[in-house]
C-alpha cells in the first residue's frame, strides 16, 4: 500500500479528530485497547510464529519470548503531576524483532491515551501484512492504525507533524528522524544498536565459567543469530584463557545445535539478501578470516551463516568497528582485564555492557569508568525483560528509554499543576517595590522570621 | 606586535569592583580570559565614545602596560587564539573538557558540592554587581532581580545540596521472574560534556539554574550566556572563571556566530531556552551527533477569567505576573486574557486600579518597570500595537518612549484573531483580552492554538477548573494564580508541542542531565535448560505460564502437568 493509497492525509486528520475527541483519554478506553492487544496475540499466536518464521526462520520459542508483549497498566494520578497524552504518535518498528518492537511501544502509546500510526519494517513483510491485517480487527481503528511501506513512505510520514516519533533501529536512520522532528519540534525516542561488549574476567569457578559461556553463546546465537541490538557483539578476556573460551562456546554450539552447520533448525536466518551480502563482505577481509577459529561456512541460497568464532581480528577492520548485527564473534584478547575499561570508553557507548565477573572493584569499575545504556552483570539480555529497567541507549546508541512505566512515560507529558486560593496573599510580591519589601523578602528567603518581626516593627533597616 | 588598537569595553557598573574588560580587536571579541593579562590597568584608560548599554573606550596601549608585561610572545600567541571563537576553538574547548570529565573529577561527590557551594558564594559575594548588571541590561528593578533571578538561583543551589546524596543513590528496582535469582537498579550517571544556551531575558537565573542541575548531575558544563543581555553575559563569564573549576565549567560568550561553532561539536546533551525558531536550528543540530535536547521556548500562554472570583486578588496576581516580571518579557508572563463579554469591563477596571496602584499615573516614569531590552524589540511590540486593526482596540495604556525604550503596561480589548498580536508571543507590556459568551467557550480558543507553555485559570468553580485541567495541554498549569508555579522546586518546568521538549528544575533538572543506567546483576547459578535450544513444545510451555505470570503454571509445566496445550 503505497501513501497515496493510504490517504495518508485524510488518515492522519481521522487520529487527530479521534485524539481530540477525547476517547483514548479515558482509562476504560485504554484498558479495553490494551486487553484487545492482548487477545490478538492471544488468538493469533500460531499465525505469529509462522510470520516471524517466514520473515526470519525464528523458533516458535524465539518468537513467543520476544515477541509476546506483557500488558501494563499505569495509570498514575496526583494532583501535582498530570500525566497527560502527548497525542498522535508515529511508531517506526525494526525488522528484527517485527511482532514485539512494534506492540511494546504501542502499549506505551495506549496506556498514556494516545492515538498511534505504525510504520512496521518492510524488512520482514509477512510480520508486516499481519500487523497491518490484524490490528484494525482487534484495535479501535479511528485511533490506531498501520500503514506499510518503504523509506519512500518513511520520507512521506515525517513530512507530517507528530507530537511523539518513537524509532527502533540504526543510527544513521536516527538522525535522519531526529533531524526531520527538529522541523516540528518533535520529541523523538530513538532505540538504536551499537556494539555491545562482554567482559569476561576468567576469575571463577570452573562451572561458573560454564555457566557464563553458555550464556555467551546463547546471548549471541540465541537472540535472532546475532541480529539483535541487545546481542552480544564482541568478547573481552585475558590471552591466556582465550584457548578455553574457544573450547567452550563450540561445546555450546554443538549442543544447541548439533554438530551440522546446515541444518540449524532452531538458528535464525539473515533476514534479507542485503544483510547477508553485508555480513558475508565482513569475514571477505583476509585479515579478518584468517581469523577465523570456528565455523565461518555460509549458505547463500537460504542465506545462513553458521556461528563463526574469530579470534583478534585487526581492531581497524570494519568487523570491529561497526555493529556485527549476525553470528559473527569476534574475541579480542588483553593482558590483564582491567583493560577492558580503556577498551570499551575509548568507543561509543554501547546499548548494553556485559560483564561476567565477581570481583567487586572490576564491577565497580565498569559502573563508574564506562557509560552505556544499561550493564547486566553475569547474563545476557535478560534486562529486557524486567518491567522495572528502563531499557534505552545513550550517545550512539539511542535517545530516551522505554519499558513497563517508562513507556508509559515515553508517551506522556507530565504536566504540572499548582492550585492556589484567594486567600493568602503577601503585599510585598507586589510593586510598586521598597527596600522595606526586598528587606522582608531577603528575610523571608532565610527563614529568618525574627528579622521579619523587627522589620515589622521598624527595628531594622 | 600591534595591539595598539584595542577597544575596551568597560560596563560602568564594576567602577567599584574589580574590572571587568572586554577587548575587542578589530572588531572581533577576545575571549574573556585575556583580561588576566590586563590585570587592573584599567586607570590609564581614556573614553573616547560612549554607546548606551557600555561604555566604549579606545585605548593606547601604554609603554608602562608593554614595559610591565614580560609575557609578550605568550600574549601575542594567545590574541591570535583569541581573536575569534571559531569551530577550531570549540573543537579544542570540548577537548579539553573531555579530558576533564575522563580523568572523573566531575563525577564525585565531593566535587559536585564544591562547585554548588562556590556558586552560592560567588552570589552572595556579588549581589550589587548582579543587580547593576541586569539594571544595565533590562532596567530591571532590583527587587525583581533579587527575587526572580538571585533568589531562585540560590535557592535552586541550596535545594540540589540539600537532596543531592539521596539523588545519587542508585535506586532499587524490581525484577521479573525470568531473570530470577537478580538484583537490579537504576543508577544517573553523568551525560558528559553539556552544552547550556540561555537567553536575555531572566539573564542570570536562565543561566545558572541548568548550571546547576548539570553540576549537580556531574557533568562538564560549557555556557553561552545571551549576549542580548551584555552586561550580565560578561559578569557571567568573569564570574565562573573566578569561582568555579574551570577545568570543568567554562562560559563561552558570543552571538550567532559562536552558538554556530558550539553547536557543531558533538555535545552529550543540550539545553536550549527561546524561542521555536532557534529551538528547531538547535534540534536539527543536534540530531547529527544524536544529542539530546532540552528546549525551553515559549508561547502564548492564556489566563482565562471567570465572573465569580475575587476581583482585586485576581486583578492583582495577573498583573503582578504580567507587568511585575520583566514588564512581560517572560516566557511564562500571561500572554493574553480570555472572559466573558459581561465581566470584562469589571476586570479591565480591576486591571486599571492595579496599575495604578503598582507603577503610579504615570507608568514610563516608575522605577518598578523593566524596560524593553533593546530597539529591535522596541520597533517589533511598537508593530504590534500599530497594526490598523489593533491600534483602536487599546483601552488602557499606550504610551511609549523610544529612547528610553519604555512601553507603559497597556491593555487592549477584542482584538481580532488573524491580527499579529494573536499570532505570535507577546513578550512585552501588552495584554489583549478575548470576549467569550460563556467561559467555558475560551476552551476551543485555546486548544485551537499551539501548546502553551503555562495556562492559568481563575475561578472558583471546582467544576470549572477540573473541566479545564482535564482538557487543556500546557506545559504547566496554575489555578487563581500566575507564575509562581516556576519557583516550586518539586514540580517540572518545561513545555510541550510547541512550547518546548523536556523540562528541569529541582529533582527533575538532575534527571535532566543525568543518564539513568539500568543495571542487572545475576548470578552465575545453573539456568533453567528451558532457555537454551534445542528447543521443545515443553520448553514454550514453561516459557509461556512464566511470561503470562502464573507461576502455579510455570511450576506445572515444569513438573509436566501443563494446563496450556499447545496449539
Amino acid at each position: 500500500m503505497t501513501v497515496a493509497e493510504f490517504g495518508l492525509g485524510e488518515r492522519l486528520g481521522e487520529l487527530r479528530r479521534t485524539f481530540q475527541s477525547g476517547t483514548t483519554r479515558s482509562l476504560a478506553w485504554r484498558k479495553a485497547q490494551l486487553q484487545a492487544l492482548l487477545n490478538l496475540v492471544r488468538d493469533n499466536e500460531e499465525q505469529i510464529f509462522q510470520v516471524v518464521h517466514e520473515d526470519l526462520g525464528k523458533h516458535p520459542v524465539e518468537a513467543f519470548r520476544d515477541e509476546s508483549p506483557l500488558p501494563l497498566a499505569f495509570f498514575p494520578a496526583t494532583a501535582e503531576l498530570l500525566p497527560e497524552p502527548l497525542g498522535v504518535v508515529l511508531i517506526f518498528s525494526c525488522w528484527n524483532f517485527p511482532i514485539s518492537l512494534a506492540l511494546e511501544p504501542l502499549i506505551g502509546a495506549i496506556s498514556a491515551g494516545n492515538a498511534a500510526l505504525i510504520k512496521p519494517s518492510e524488512m520482514a513483510p509477512a510480520c508486516s501484512s499481519f500487523l497491518a491485517r490484524v490490528i484494525p480487527r482487534y484495535l479501535d481503528n479511528k485511533a490506531i492504525k498501520v500503514i506499510e511501506g518503504g523509506p519512500e513512505t518513511g520520507a512521506k510520514l515525517l513530512e507530517e507533524k507528530w507530537d511523539k516519533i518513537f524509532f527502533t533501529g540504526s543510527p544513521r536512520v536516527g538522525r535522519i528522524i531526529m533531524s526531520a522532528a527538529a522541523k516540528h519540534l518533535t520529541p523523538v525516542t530513538l532505540e538504536l544498536g551499537g556494539k555491545c561488549p562482554v567482559i569476561l574476567d576468567t576469575r571463577l569457578s570452573s562451572s561458573e565459567l560454564e555457566v557464563a559461556i553458555k550464556r555467551i553463546a546463547w546471548g549471541k546465537w540465541g537472540l535472532c543469530n546475532g541480529q539483535s541490538c541487545v546481542g552480544v557483539d564482541y568478547i573481552l578476556v585475558e590471552e591466556k584463557f582465550a584457548p578455553t573460551l574457544i573450547d567452550l562456546l563450540k561445546k555450546s554450539i554443538d549442543q544447541f545445535y548439533g554438530r551440522k552447520a546446515k541444518d540449524f533448525k532452531d538458528l535464525t536466518r539473515i533476514v534479507n539478501r542485503h544483510h547477508f551480502e553485508r555480513l558475508h563482505n565482513l569475514i571477505k577481509d583476509p585479515a579478518v578470516s584468517d581469523s577465523i577459529v570456528h565455523g565461518g561456512q555460509v549458505d547463500k541460497e537460504r542465506m545462513f551463516i553458521e556461528p563463526t568464532i574469530l579470534l583478534d581480528p585487526p581492531l581497524e577492520a570494519e568487523i570491529m568497528t561497526e555493529e556485527i548485527f549476525g553470528p559473527f564473534l569476534p574475541i579480542i584478547t588483553l593482558k590483564n582485564i582491567e583493560e577492558s575499561i580503556e577498551f570499551v570508553s575509548s568507543r561509543p557507548k554501547p546499548l548494553v555492557l556485559y560483564a561476567f565477573t565477581k570481583d567487586e572493584t572490576l564491577k565497580r569499575l565498569v559502573l563508574s569508568r564506562t557509560s552505556s545504556g544499561s550493564v547486566t552483570f553475569n547474563d545476557i539480555a535478560v534486562q529486557f525483560m524486567s518491567d522495572d529497567l528502563p531499557f534505552g541507549g545513550i550517545g550512539q546508541s539511542g535517545l530516551g528509554k522505554y519499558h513497563g512505566k517508562f513507556s508509559f512515560e515515553a508517551f506522556t507529558h507530565e504536566k504540572a499543576v499548582l492550585r492556589r486560593n484567594f486567600i493568602f496573599d503577601l503585599e510585598s510580591r507586589y510593586p510598586p517595590w521598597s527596600d522595606f519589601k526586598l528587606n522582608f523578602i531577603r528575610l523571608l528567603y532565610k527563614y529568618d522570621y525574627f528579622g521579619i518581626i523587627l522589620l515589622f516593627l521598624g527595628l531594622k533597616g | 606586535m600591534d595591539i595598539s588598537l584595542i577597544h575596551i569595553n568597560i560596563m560602568p557598573y564594576h567602577a567599584s569592583s574589580l574590572p571587568l574588560v572586554k577587548l575587542v580587536n578589530n572588531g572581533k571579541v577576545c575571549a574573556p580570559r585575556i583580561r588576566n593579562l590586563l590585570g587592573d590597568r584599567e586607570a590609564s584608560i581614556t573614553p573616547k565614545q560612549t554607546h548606551p548599554t557600555s561604555l566604549r573606550f579606545s585605548w593606547r596601549i601604554s609603554s608602562s602596560f608593554s614595559s610591565a608585561t614580560e609575557s609578550r610572545p605568550i600574549m601575542e600567541d594567545e590574541m591570535k587564539k583569541m581573536e575569534r571563537f571559531d569551530s577550531d576553538s570549540a573543537a579544542s574547548l570540548l577537548k579539553e573538557l573531555r579530558g576533564t570529565f575522563a580523568s572523573g573529577k566531575t563525577k564525585s561527590y565531593e566535587w559536585r558540592v564544591q562547585q554548588l557551594k562556590n556558586m552560592i558564594k560567588m552570589i552572595d559575594d556579588n549581589e550589587r554587581a548582579i543587580m547593576e548588571a541586569l539594571q544595565q541590561d533590562l532596567a530591571k528593578p532590583r527587587f525583581e532581580s533579587f527575587v526572580s533571578e538571585i533568589s531562585l538561583t540560590k535557592a535552586a543551589c541550596n535545594h540540589a545540596l540539600k537532596e543531592l546524596k539521596h539523588w545519587m543513590k542508585p535506586e532499587k528496582a524490581k525484577t521479573a521472574i525470568t531473570t530470577f535469582p537478580s538484583s537490579a537498579e537504576i543508577v544517573s550517571e553523568p551525560f558528559g560534556i553539556v552544552l547550556i544556551i540561555s537567553a536575555w531575558n531572566y539573564p542570570f537565573l536562565l543561566s545558572l539554574d541548568p548550571v546547576v542541575g548539570a553540576i549537580a548531575a556531574g557533568n562538564s558544563v560549557v555556557l553561552k550566556p545571551s549576549e542580548i543581555s551584555p552586561a550580565t553575559s560578561s559578569l557571567l563569564a568573569k564570574l565562573l572563571e573566578d569561582y568555579l573549576d574551570s577545568s570543568a565549567v567554562r562560559v563561552v560568550e558570543g552571538a550567532v556566530a559562536e552558538t554556530t561553532a558550539l553547536l557543531e561539536q558533538k555535545w552529550d546533551k543540550i539545553l536550549y531556552t527561546g524561542n521555536g525558531k532557534v529551538g528547531r536550528i538547535v534540534m536539527a543540530a543536534a540530531a547529527k551527533h544524536l544529542t539530546p535536547v532540552i528546549l525551553e521556548l515559549g508561547g502564548k500562554s492564556p489566563v482565562v477569567v471567570d465572573s465569580n472570583v475575587n476581583l482585586k486578588v485576581s486583578a492583582r496576581r495577573i498583573a503582578a505576573g504580567k507587568w511585575g516580571c520583566n514588564n512581560g518579557q517572560a516566557c511564562i508572563a500571561p500572554d493574553y486574557i480570555i472572559t466573558t463579554k459581561a465581566y470584562a469591563p469589571t476586570l479591565i477596571d480591576g486591571l486599571k486600579n492595579i496599575l495604578e496602584e503598582f507603577f503610579g499615573k504615570d507608568p514610563l516614569e516608575s522605577k518598578d518597570l523593566s524596560r524593553i531590552v533593546n530597539s529591535n524589540h522596541f520597533s517589533r511590540l511598537a508593530k504590534l500595537l500599530d497594526e490598523d486593526k489593533v491600534s483602536g482596540k487599546i483601552v488602557h495604556g499606550g504610551q511609549r518612549d523610544e529612547t528610553r525604550l519604555m512601553i507603559a503596561p497597556t491593555i487592549l480589548l477584542d482584538v481580532p484573531e488573524d491580527s499579529l498580536i494573536m499570532n505570535e508571543e507577546i513578550f512585552g507590556p501588552l495584554l489583549p483580552i478575548i470576549t467569550v459568551d460563556k467561559v467555558e467557550d475560551s476552551f476551543d480558543i485555546i486548544k485551537s492554538r499551539s501548546k502553551p507553555l503555562a495556562a492559568y485559570l481563575f475561578t472558583s468553580s471546582k467544576k470549572l477548573e477540573k473541566e479545564f485541567v482535564e482538557n487543556i495541554s500546557a506545559g504547566g498549569m496554575l489555578i487563581n494564580d500566575t507564575v509562581v508555579h516556576l519557583t516550586n522546586p518539586s514540580l517540572p518546568f518545561g513545555g510541550v508541542g510547541e512550547s518546548g521538549i523536556g523540562s528541569y528544575h529541582g529533582k527533575f533538572s538532575f534527571d535532566a542531565f543525568s543518564h539513568k543506567k539500568a543495571v542487572l546483576y545475576r548470578s552465575l547459578y545453573g539456568d533453567a535448560p528451558v532457555r537454551y535450544p534445542p528447543y521443545t513444545p515443553g520448553k514454550l510451555r514453561i516459557l509461556r505460564a512464566i511470561l503470562d505470570g502464573s507461576i502455579i503454571g510455570a511450576i506445572l509445566a515444569l513438573i509436566g502437568f501443563g494446563k496450556k496445550k499447545l496449539e
